[in-house]
């Protein structure tokens, strides 16, 4: 059968679904580890984002999508990275001012 | 040449972003939808910070329960693509007993949620009871309002397909749905992180 216009072979979604638990299991073993704060919240920050990645480019087939759609559907990245940015410094001195 | 006889033709014009309207208005809606869940938790991280006697949130929170929880979500996201591949199979009792899954995978969370908030209400973590309980229910609140409208989304579905309204050449339905499941799932994955572990 002559596949349509955007289909692929399909992932092996197992795969993909044990790597989610194996960072998940991680996230875990670091939560629990009591790490030095930055260091715990840097990993389980990178580990989160890991695991979105993954959902998004084989759940949601992102990966398997037209460039531009990928374009389009990574603009919120964009978006909150210039929320956060507004909002840190500003939480970051607000504590730096406090008196305790 | 291949190239100018498609310009010239508005009705071989191919979409630069997808094949589908209904799959890219999806993504645009879940763009959307993504921004509102960035806002909540912007909020939560810079009051977070502005907030020295912030509580640990494993000290208030089930982290256990709630890692089942996510286990459970991300199982039920395995099985709505396991629903999507049977179809595009052509195995429409795949289809349904998948997508069957999937619907228990999301009662699941909604039951093991309303256990969870009813025992932090039980031991007094409410809404007005400080910022983080304000939060900490909004942010979860929101997240299970759309749980809860997977669910019935996937029900819909799930009714259409046991009817055998879908086939190998005619699932987009499916697939959109499928979209909107694993964006729950892949929001909840950043709440566990930034909400209950960190």
């Amino acid at each position: 059968m002559a596949h349509k216009e955007g289909e692929h072979q399909e992932p092996n979604y197992w795969a993909v679904w044990i790597a989610l638990l194996i960072l998940t299991v991680v996230e875990l073993a670091i939560f629990s580890l009591h790490m030095p704060r930055v260091a715990m919240v840097v990993s389980l920050c990178a580990l989160a984002l890991a695991k979105a990645a993954l959902v998004a480019a084989y759940f949601m087939h992102l990966k398997f999508e037209k460039y531009a759609l990928i374009l389009v559907v990574m603009s919120p990245l964009l978006l909150s990275a210039i929320l956060y940015v507004g909002l840190v410094p500003d939480a970051i001195t607000h504590v730096r001012w406090l008196p305790h | 040449m291949a190239h100018a006889a498609t310009m010239g033709h508005p009705e071989t014009y191919e979409s630069p972003l997808t094949a589908g309207w209904g799959k890219l208005m999806m993504w645009v809606f879940l763009c959307s939808d993504a921004m509102s869940f960035v806002g909540l938790l912007s909020a939560y991280g810079s009051l977070r910070m502005f907030d020295p006697s912030w509580p640990v949130p494993s000290s208030r929170l089930d982290v256990p329960l709630t890692a089942l929880n996510t286990f459970i979500l991300i199982c039920s996201s395995v099985t709505m693509v396991k629903a999507l591949a049977s179809i595009r199979e052509g195995n429409r009792k795949g289809l349904v007993l998948f997508l069957l899954g999937t619907i228990a995978g999301g009662l699941t969370f909604l039951g093991i949620q309303a256990y969870e908030w009813t025992h932090l209400i039980e031991h007094g973590l409410t809404a007005p009871s400080s910022l983080f309980g304000a939060t900490f229910f909004v942010l979860t609140g929101f997240h299970g309002c759309h749980v809860f409208s997977g669910v019935v989304y996937l029900a819909c579905i799930a009714v259409r397909a046991a009817r055998g309204g879908y086939t190998r050449e005619n699932n987009s339905p499916v697939e959109i749905a499928g979209l909107y499941w694993h964006f729950v799932d892949l929001i909840w994955i950043l709440v566990f992180t930034f909400v209950y572990l960190i």
